[in-house]
């Protein structure tokens, strides 16, 4: 939680900067980790983007985020994609893709094939053969999408074991969730759809931690969909390309921040167990943070992705089309690097 | 890189365009266009072709940066706004003045989508809100084929709805909406009703760190749907025109918005009530050597170019034509240009394959074969989802435009 939040420091600032393009903060969200510390790491995960501490929690580490925010050379995903739109089939973590809720029916349907496939395929990482179970994340404004609804209604007809984690941060950009929904929540509409749902304090990470580990074990013993609505608070600007001011009090803000804040309530209940003071605190505040400038320092220097890996990928090999035009591309840069700038890219590899 | 004067002194080729002779004519004779001439070739020696031009928006002379285009505009002239007060406006401050003269003007008219209420993600609503009530400028909840069809329906009972999709890249859960529904409204309908009064409004097209999701210029998909009308102006003093013109058009219209014009092109723009004519392309630039075809953004990359075409090829000039409206397009203007020319080139920032541009290029094959000489080129974007870190590959940059005119010319 520490590293996320030091971590979004950073590369919010960075942002600010004009190092990296673009940037989500997961700030006042931190508490999502309870749910990835609850699933098994081999379950399948899909994101929807505010979910970088699931992610960091899997062991995606400082250096693959930096790669991916700088799209450099050694970026998984090629350097194709905005900043924190991650992906890593060794975390089991579909790529991060922008458009809202897509992911939904996507994962009921891998959910499906888990189920069809548990029988031949990877055990659990405990050796256990008890079933995977997906996890899906989605805000409360993805939740209006149809992709919302179809995937519900699918993964509960056709008995997916996966669970919908819905991210309720109040908030999609300006839109407060009053304007979003009139029923109650997104809550309700799990059991209109026949599936198992509870609602969870999303800043109390041990909540979160027991709502979805009960909730694996459904899935994953009953072989059906839960939902669990996360109720949080988007403390943070919606990206570095908004200013919530125009919507919403600063005062708001502040108060959340202040009084119900996932990190804070965490470190109270540590202290109080008598497993945390200030001086650790600061201590490990100190070396997160150099840690997180390290690895943005390294993956700063490095270069972009070759330029003809831009025309990989497109399909499993180069159409005639692409043949062409990769062809006029390199000729063109070829003939004026200078302007094309060859040397803030890698060279190709062969 | 090699200064020009180095150039000129190194090498001296003679060179001759021909427009009417016949393509195999050596190029040492002297053409229809007057005596041979010389010019440094700047493609043998591979100096850049940008060499300190002046390029892109910034030095554009296509915006009225006095309002005396607006008075010698005729279009604006016969809307009778020509003469009359006009003001500074960046491309989305006169999309805000047209949505605010379209919700004065008509009370049927409503304005929504998601986030526009506080004034939309890139601020084209501000104040309309506050002004009108939040009864007619309202916040969506988040599904764009929810507000497609309530858009429809709205219109279908006669109203105007003005919809806005947050980015041209989020339109297609909305696709089925338009395609299947809007588009076809009129014709299954046997012409009883139809949703005329309904405009999608969508910034589109790339800004240069947009990567997959936030860059796309969808407009070919929607060009293969008779029955919508698709439109994307280039300028502020255009988009007020031509947005006033799809709300009041009696068809469905997708109307695209540049996104990278918002706030880099600022001119003078009537501040009357004007409409300007979809279906019509304008001639911005006459010339008889070649025709440039494109729209949106990108007539500001062939605009560049073609400076740069005119300085290395002296004597040459080149005809630029924005389409302004893609669907239904306007063939006859293009054809007259390249009857004259006998050279095209038509640019856009979609992939090529299946883009727009094929279209083009099949219609005034279509027309006037006979009068080609050489044939028509598109300049596209790859046939590949949009890139981050390579995205100045990918689109049909000014260097790769500037090659291709070349080498129309010279075929
Ligand atoms: C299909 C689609 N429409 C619109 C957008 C633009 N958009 C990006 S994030 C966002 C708000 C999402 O809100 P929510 O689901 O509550 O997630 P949060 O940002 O609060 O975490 C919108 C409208 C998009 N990415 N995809
Ligand atoms: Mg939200």
């Amino acid at each position: 939680m520490m590293t996320l939040n030091a971590m979004d420091q950073v590369l919010y600032e960075a942002q600010r900067q004009g190092r990296i393009s673009f940037y989500m903060t997961s700030f006042g969200e931190e508490g999502i980790v309870g749910s990835a510390a609850a699933m098994d790491p081999n379950d399948p995960m899909f994101g929807q983007y505010r979910e970088s501490g699931a992610l960091l929690f899997r062991g995606f580490n400082l250096d693959q985020v930096m790669n991916q925010c700088f799209s450099n050379d050694l970026d998984k995903g090629k350097g194709r994609q905005m900043p924190v739109h991650y992906g890593s089939k060794q975390h089991r973590f579909h790529t991060i893709s922008s458009p809202l809720a897509t992911q939904l029916p996507q994962a009921a349907g891998a959910a499906y094939a888990l189920k069809r496939s548990s029988i031949t395929t990877t055990p659990n990482s405990n050796g256990k053969e008890d079933g995977q179970c997906v996890i899906c994340y989605f805000g409360e404004g993805a939740a209006s999408e149809g992709d919302f609804h179809s995937a519900l209604n699918m993964a509960a007809t056709l008995e997916c074991p996966i669970i919908f984690f819905c991210r309720n941060n109040g908030y999609a950009i300006s839109t407060p969730s009053v304007e979003q929904y009139k029923g109650d929540g997104v809550a309700s509409r799990g059991i209109g759809y026949g599936i198992d749902t509870i609602r969870v304090d999303g800043n109390d990470v041990w909540a979160v931690y027991a709502a979805t580990l009960k909730a694996r074990e459904i899935v994953v013993t009953q072989n059906k969909p839960i939902l669990i609505e996360s109720m949080s608070y988007r403390v943070g600007h919606h990206s570095t390309s908004d200013d919530s001011s125009a919507y919403r009090p600063k005062k708001e803000v502040e108060d959340w921040n202040l009084h119900d804040n996932p990190l804070t309530r965490m470190r109270k209940w540590l202290t109080n167990q008598g497993w945390w003071n200030d001086e650790v605190q600061e201590i490990t505040k100190k070396q997160i943070r150099a840690d997180v400038l390290k690895a943005f320092g390294d993956a700063e220097a490095r270069k972009k992705p070759s330029i003809p890996s831009m025309f990989e990928d497109v399909y499993d090999c180069l159409p005639q089309s692409l043949v062409e035009q990769k062809n006029e591309i390199m000729e063109l840069v070829r003939k004026y690097p200078d302007y094309y700038r060859v040397h803030d890219f890698a060279k190709e590899q062969q | 890189m090699l200064s020009i004067n180095s150039i000129t002194r190194t090498v001296l080729k003679r060179h001759v365009l021909s427009v009417s002779l016949p393509r195999l004519l050596p190029t040492a004779l002297a053409g229809p266009l007057g005596q041979s001439r010389h010019y440094s070739s700047m493609y043998d020696f591979e100096a850049e072709p940008v060499r300190g031009a002046n390029i892109g928006i910034k030095h554009t002379n296509l915006l009225n940066r006095s309002a005396s285009g607006i008075r010698t505009n005729p279009e604006l002239q016969q809307q009778g706004v020509s003469d009359n007060e006009t003001k500074k406006m960046n491309y989305c401050q006169a999309i805000n003045d047209a949505l605010r003269i379209a919700l004065g003007t008509d009370d049927s008219a409503v304005v929504f989508g998601e986030d526009v209420a506080f004034g939309g993600v890139f601020r084209c609503t501000v104040g309309l809100a506050e002004e009108f009530g939040r009864e007619r400028v309202f916040n969506t909840p988040l599904t764009e084929q929810g507000i497609a069809g309530f858009g429809i329906g709205m219109a279908a009972e006669g109203h105007t709805a003005i919809a806005e999709i947050q980015f041209a890249d989020y339109i297609f859960p909305a696709f089925d909406q338009i395609v299947n529904e809007a588009s076809k409204y009129r014709y299954r309908s046997g012409g009883m009703y139809d949703c005329g009064g309904l405009t999608i409004r969508a910034p589109c097209s790339a800004v240069g760190h947009g990567a997959l999701y936030h860059s796309q210029t969808p407009e070919a998909y929607f060009a293969h749907t008779p029955g919508i009308k698709v439109v994307m102006p280039r300028s502020p003093a255009q988009a007020k025109g031509l947005l006033l013109a799809s709300i009041r058009d009696p068809n469905p219209t997708i109307f695209f918005e540049p996104k990278i014009l918002y706030r880099s092109t600022l001119e003078q723009v009537p501040v009357d009530d004007y409409t300007l004519p979809l279906s019509k392309a304008e001639v911005l630039q006459a010339g008889k050597d070649i025709t440039i075809v494109g729209y949106g953004s990108q007539i500001y990359v062939l605009e560049s170019a073609i400076k740069m075409i005119e300085r290395d090829m002296p004597g040459v000039s080149c005809e630029l034509i924005d389409l302004r409206t893609i669907l239904p397009w306007d063939v006859e203007t293009v054809a007259d240009s390249v009857n004259r020319t006998g050279r095209l080139v038509i640019s856009h920032e979609a992939p090529k394959t299946q883009g727009f541009a094929a279209e083009v290029a099949a219609a005034i094959t279509e027309r006037c074969f006979l009068r080609l000489e050489s044939p028509v080129e598109r300049v596209c974007g790859v046939d590949s989802p949009f890139p981050l870190a390579h995205e100045r590959f990918f689109v049909p940059d000014v260097v790769r435009c500037y090659e291709a005119i070349k080498r129309t010319l010279k075929y």
